[in-house]
């Protein structure tokens, strides 16, 4: 196949992956989406062997490994359970990661293979384009690793922080700059692979001081980064699909990354930077004083709302974590046929990912025209008779729109606290991840339910 | 004088990552976790640098060091395109029941 016919291809499956992000502008038409997606894969992988022509025993081996790694995406991809997601995403990125430092390295050692030239002489500029992709490829790998170790509970989700933490971590990424210049003075192969060992550190380093609850965050940027190295590597290989494919993602996930910054009313930097519980320790202290709570079971619960004509259901992480999903939509249905109004509120950043809890209630049955955003429902919580929290905290914590001392001040909350009352869900008075005291606990309308949000859901449903 | 190629390259990079910036504002936020898999999936699309790598050899050795990485890359991406795509689907076809349903 000419190279023109090929470049023309892979510009159909740029153009296809364009239209799949397109189709998830709503869910009706996201599913055609992803069939575009696939259909511009399946060109981009054809025109790749028709244009190699080498149908040699070297192909069967390519599809073997192809199908190995396919059965194994599709197992996953059939057994993972929807709250599982946040690591399915982490993990995926890691692969996309090291698949790009993989195809970095075999540029390198048989540069001819790609036409860059031969080794120990490669054209400057792929140099360049395989040492970014190959380094930003790393950091991605080692990031979503601890990423993904951290969502999973293997590791904890405590931020890790020692001294000197940003210098070190400065001068690495100094390090690396100055590496790539020496490997494109030297074409010293030595140096590549540091390069890539360096990277992979810092990937590392620069993950660990964030905390679990920023995840969000992280998520979104480490996409981001896989979408840079995949663009790296297709400047490398002139290749206009993965050129095109890089920059979606890239924005994608640099797009995700402002919007979940923005939830929490954090600039990137802060949240990079990590450690959000060591500064606001402080705050958190003073508010130790033993304030009065309210405190019900489920019969109360169910009382209340079997009273109201209204409710308001805000979800957050302690949701997914007690896999309550199911008991809560079950709850609903019979709220409904008590002729109650129910929606669900969310808020950008519960959870552990960029529109975690939408996909949880979608598994749940819960149908996506009664869940909204934090903009869309903000103003009906004055008018609706109950608020159900369930395994969210700091999003609702009115301190963040009347304390300037706050280390939440300013973050776009749910007024919860305007309902005519508040259930809250939580397993004790602990304060959330933000390490402050939820001013709700507290207020007069507010009962809190001290219990598992699954085994609570269920038993004020059978109270109903 | 003759433009180089690689300026091509990065106009299209460029005005990509616009296209990308103004789409993905337009994506709903209710499905931004599968934004998240199907941009997995389709960054996968590396496969391609991975074949490449893979075939470039000679007759008597399939294995040798940067065909073998080229062998493992295609595994890594093939998990993700498949499990991306499938993943994204199970999402997808969890929302478009329930509209079914209720309307």
């Amino acid at each position: 196949m000419s190279a023109n016919l090929s470049a023309i291809f892979y510009l159909i499956s740029g153009v296809l992956f364009i239209l799949a992000l397109r189709g998830l502008s709503s869910p009706e038409t996201s599913r055609q989406g992803n069939f575009f997606g696939i259909i511009g894969m399946i060109i981009a992988i054809t025109v790749t062997f028709l244009s190699v022509g080498n149908f040699s025993i070297g192909f069967l081996y390519v599809f073997v490994f192809l199908l190995i790694g396919g059965a194994i995406g599709s197992f996953i991809a059939f057994k993972i359970p929807m709250t599982a997601m946040p690591e399915l995403v982490a993990g995926f990125h890691s692969l996309v990661g090291l698949a790009a430092v993989f195809v970095a390295i075999s540029a390198f050692i048989n540069p001819e293979a790609f036409n860059l030239g031969v080794p120990g002489n490669i054209k400057l500029a792929s140099l360049i384009e395989m040492s970014i992709g190959g380094a930003v490829g790393a950091i991605t790998f080692s990031g979503s690793i601890i990423a993904f170790l951290k969502l999973q509970g293997i590791m904890s989700g405590a931020p890790i922080t020692f001294k000197g933490q940003h210098l070190l971590n400065a001068i690495i990424l100094i390090s690396i700059v100055v590496l790539t210049y020496l490997l494109c003075a030297s074409q010293s192969s030595s140096l590549f692979w540091i390069l890539i060992g360096v990277s992979f550190l810092i990937g590392f380093l620069l993950i660990i001081p964030i905390g679990g609850a920023d995840m969000p965050v992280v998520i979104s940027m480490l996409n981001s980064y896989s979408g840079w190295a995949a663009a790296g590597i297709g400047f490398t290989l002139e290749n206009t699909a993965l050129i095109i494919t890089g920059a979606l993602v890239g924005s994608s996930g640099a797009i995700l990354s402002y919007i979940m910054c923005k939830g929490m009313n954090r600039s990137f930097f802060n949240v990079i930077l990590g450690g959000f519980g060591a500064t606001e320790q402080a705050s958190s202290n003073q508010n130790k004083e033993k304030r009065p709570v309210k405190s019900g079971n489920a019969d109360d619960a169910a009382f209340l709302m079997k009273n109201a004509s209204s409710v308001i259901i805000v979800p957050g992480y302690g949701m997914a974590v007690a896999q309550a999903q199911h008991a809560l939509r079950e709850m609903v249905d019979t709220l409904k046929k008590n002729d109650i109004k129910v929606s669900y509120a969310i808020h950008p950043v519960a959870g552990r990912m960029p529109g975690h809890m939408n996909v949880l209630l979608a598994e749940a049955n819960v149908p996506y025209d009664e869940v909204f955003e934090l903009e869309e429902i903000n103003n009906d919580f004055a008018n609706a008779d109950v608020a159900f929290v369930i395994g969210a905290n700091d999003v609702t914590n009115p301190v963040a729109k009347t304390d300037p001392q706050s280390p939440i001040y300013g973050m776009p909350v749910l007024d919860v606290e305007k309902c005519k009352s508040v259930l809250f869900v939580k397993r004790s008075l602990s304060p959330g991840y933000a390490g402050i005291d939820n001013d709700l606990f507290y207020k007069e309308n507010t009962l809190m339910l001290f219990a598992d949000a699954k085994k609570m859901t269920e038993d004020i449903t059978k109270n109903l | 004088m003759e433009i180089d190629p690689f300026i091509f390259r990065l106009s299209i990079f460029i005005l990509s990552i616009f296209v990308g910036y103004y789409v993905v504002w337009s994506v709903t936020p209710s499905l931004h976790t599968p934004l998240m898999s199907v941009t997995n999936a389709i960054s996968s699309v590396i496969i391609v640098g991975a074949i490449i790598a893979a075939l470039a050899n000679n007759e008597s050795n399939f294995f040798s060091l940067s065909s073998s990485f080229g062998y493992l890359a295609i595994t890594l991406a093939a998990v993700n395109i498949f499990g991306g795509f499938l993943v994204t689907q199970r999402m997808l076809a969890m929302y478009k029941k329930k509209k079914k349903e209720k309307k």
